[in-house]
């Protein structure tokens, strides 16, 4: 197990290199860059702003210079918010995505498991139809639409909850709703299927006959088999989640790291899209090595190398 | 106390599918004396497994009861709700199953699997319960059981897995157990042993077994009584002797014909059963196996076939043996 960690470890160094690389470069070669802007400034202004960031300098000594400070642990200060570092950014707005994205995922797990199991045990009945019509929007759905109905209905027309922001546990409400909707749906998908196909297995025959109670089947024999796959799935949806969604933080008026994500891509702030690119990337990567490890608990088969 | 422990008479199951109604069991009677062993043999799908499932209330959904009685160790299982039979099985009936590589949960320990029904159906807590799964281990013929105990089913080999499925099958000595294919999974050599395990545990124990199989070899050694099955109807049943030297119906001589002898001739082909069984969704008015019978007769087609008793025990339900032993009465006067 120690020597899987370490080579697991080493591994992920070389794939978060990998993919800050080809970031690297991909954003560079974008046109466009962080001083630019409608009102056009100085000649000699840009050249003073680009020397003092070293985007003078050719590309690839500049990829050098970001490697070496991004492996001491610098990532560099923000090209267009003044005096802050990446690293201040990701700090103070990652809490906030995690926040709303941990109670969501916690949500999809708490109502995406035990509907997808209903489902699979009441196969082809009216529960089973209602929950895979569910299941079947939430996945078609796109969060806006959510957004915008749940806005509409709870915070216009009701006036019951609020539209933005994130002073109280109230305000939660909607945007949890809003971002776990995709995932819970997903969930019980996998789950129904998952369930089903372990229903039919030799083993649950043999729970039967040893005269064991439905409810003791389920739990003990059935569940653990079935929840390997929302398993796989949750490890990677889980970084995604808590690093924050644009459309949702947008349209609830939330300060997280998801705005982040897409104003920096648009202001060409260079830094900025390193450091979250290789943050959601070892948050990734972690989370794909904390899978194995609940697989490998979950499954005394599957073996670590 | 019953004279039999297992006393099945006239059961009739059928199977609710979208297609219809699938008449698995038709008037099928079996009795079973404490002790005795039966065998059931039949193609697939003529109701021999479904027969010993029904005795365990394991047929449930889209399986339906529609008549018959069934007795077992003095229960009326047919009367029985789910509560009652859980009480039972795994208890008073064991099962153990054709495919030992899938038949075992992967993902607990060997002890874990059989501690659970014997703390299930016995007053045993965990500690009681570890010893007598370690001396069902070794009764079972398994070595080193303490460290069995804490492996999983995907460390040990297919007669090793069958082997604590029999173990698991025995926990709470049961009455009567049932053998469902047991050795078809396996390799002939660990075919051979996990019979001799198991009969060497009958005379140890004293149950009645049911071996289900559609090897005739498997139950010529083993079964003092064989149930021929075909089409959801026992066409013939009678002792080892019986239906090895004296078979009266047209398909357990058909059966006996295929079997591959030791004084075949090298080019000699085995003789096949002509046709494909019955569909069990439309099944035909007259007797089931008339259209692969190569002397069926008219009235085969049109009505079923009584029953035909040579002795005690041996019966038949053919058209023709009722035909030859009404002649036969006929000539003696």
């Amino acid at each position: 197990m120690a020597k899987y960690i370490v080579k697991r470890i080493l591994l992920a160094i070389v794939t978060i290199w990998a993919v800050a690389t080809l970031t690297f470069f991909l954003m560079n070669l974008v046109p466009g860059g962080p001083f630019l802007s409608e009102k056009a400034i100085s000649p000699q202004a840009q050249a003073a702003l680009e020397a003092k960031y070293g985007l003078d300098k050719p590309m690839f000594q500049r990829y050098l210079n970001y490697v070496t400070s991004a492996a001491h642990g610098d990532f560099g200060d923000s090209l267009k918010q003044r005096g802050r570092t990446v690293m201040s950014i990701i700090t103070m707005k990652f809490p906030v995505s995690a926040r709303v994205g941990g109670l969501s995922v916690l949500v999809a797990l708490t109502l995406g498991i035990p509907l997808g199991c209903i489902a699979a045990l009441k196969r082809g009945k009216a529960a089973d139809s209602v929950i895979s019509v569910v299941a079947t929007c939430g996945i078609a759905v796109p969060s806006f639409v959510i957004c915008t109905v749940l806005m509409y209905f709870f915070g216009v027309k009701l006036g019951i909850l609020p539209t933005m922001g994130l002073e109280s546990a109230k305000h939660y409400i909607m945007p949890v709703i809003a971002l776990s909707f995709y995932p819970t749906a997903y969930i019980m998908r996998l789950m129904r299927s998952s369930m089903l196909d372990v229903l039919g297995q030799d083993y649950m025959r043999t729970a039967r006959a040893k005269g064991l109670a439905g409810g003791k089947i389920l739990f003990k024999h059935a569940l653990r088999n079935a929840i390997l796959p929302v398993v796989t799935y949750v490890g990677p949806m889980l970084a995604y989640t808590i690093t924050g969604s644009f459309v949702v933080e947008k349209i609830f008026v939330i300060p997280g790291l998801g705005g982040e994500f897409i104003k920096a891509i648009n202001g060409r702030d260079y830094t900025l899209i390193m450091g979250t690119t290789i943050f959601l990337a070892t948050l990734v990567i972690v989370m794909n090595v904390v899978v194995d490890i609940v697989y490998k608990i979950v499954d005394p088969r599957i073996q670590l190398k | 106390m019953a004279e039999y422990l297992v006393d099945i008479k006239n059961e009739r199951l059928s199977f609710f599918t979208p297609a219809g109604e699938v008449k698995a069991l038709n008037d099928v009677s079996i009795r079973l004396k404490e002790g005795e062993v039966l065998g059931i043999v039949g193609e697939s799908g003529s109701g021999k497994s479904v027969t010993a499932y029904s005795l365990m209330g394991l047929t449930a959904h889209p399986g339906k009861l529609l008549g018959g009685e069934l007795q077992f160790n003095g229960h009326e299982i047919e009367h029985m709700t789910e509560k009652e039979m859980r009480k039972i099985r795994g208890n008073e009936i064991s099962i153990i199953f054709q495919d030992p590589m899938t038949s075992l949960n992967p993902v607990y320990t060997i002890g874990n699997q059989i501690t659970e029904v014997i703390k299930l159906h016995t007053d045993k807590d965990s500690a009681q319960a570890k010893a007598r799964a370690k001396e069902l281990l070794e009764l079972v013929g398994i070595n080193e059981p303490d460290k069995r105990l804490k492996q999983y089913p995907h460390e040990l080999s297919g007669g090793m897995r069958q082997r604590v499925m029999i173990a698991i099958a025995l926990a709470c000595e049961p009455k009567l157990l049932i053998a469902d294919e047991p050795t078809t999974a396996l390799d002939v050599t660990i075919q051979a042993q996990i019979l001799e395990l198991m009969m060497e545990l009958k005379d140890k124990l004293g149950m009645a077994i049911i071996m289900i199989t559609h090897d005739l070899g498997v139950v010529a050694s083993m079964c003092e009584r064989i149930a021929v099955m075909y089409a959801g109807r026992i066409v013939e049943y009678g002792t080892a002797d019986d239906i090895f030297y004296n078979p009266k119906h047209q398909y357990t001589k058909g059966l006996i014909r295929s079997i591959p002898r030791l004084d075949t001739k090298e080019h000699e082909r085995l003789i096949p059963i002509e046709g494909t069984p019955v569909d069990l969704l439309n099944p035909p008015a007259g007797c089931p196996f008339a259209p692969r019978c190569d002397a069926a007769m008219k009235i085969c087609l049109r009505e079923m076939p009584p029953v035909t008793n040579f002795g005690d025990v041996h019966y038949t339900k053919c058209w023709l043996s009722q035909k030859e032993e009404f002649e036969k009465g006929a000539s003696h006067e």
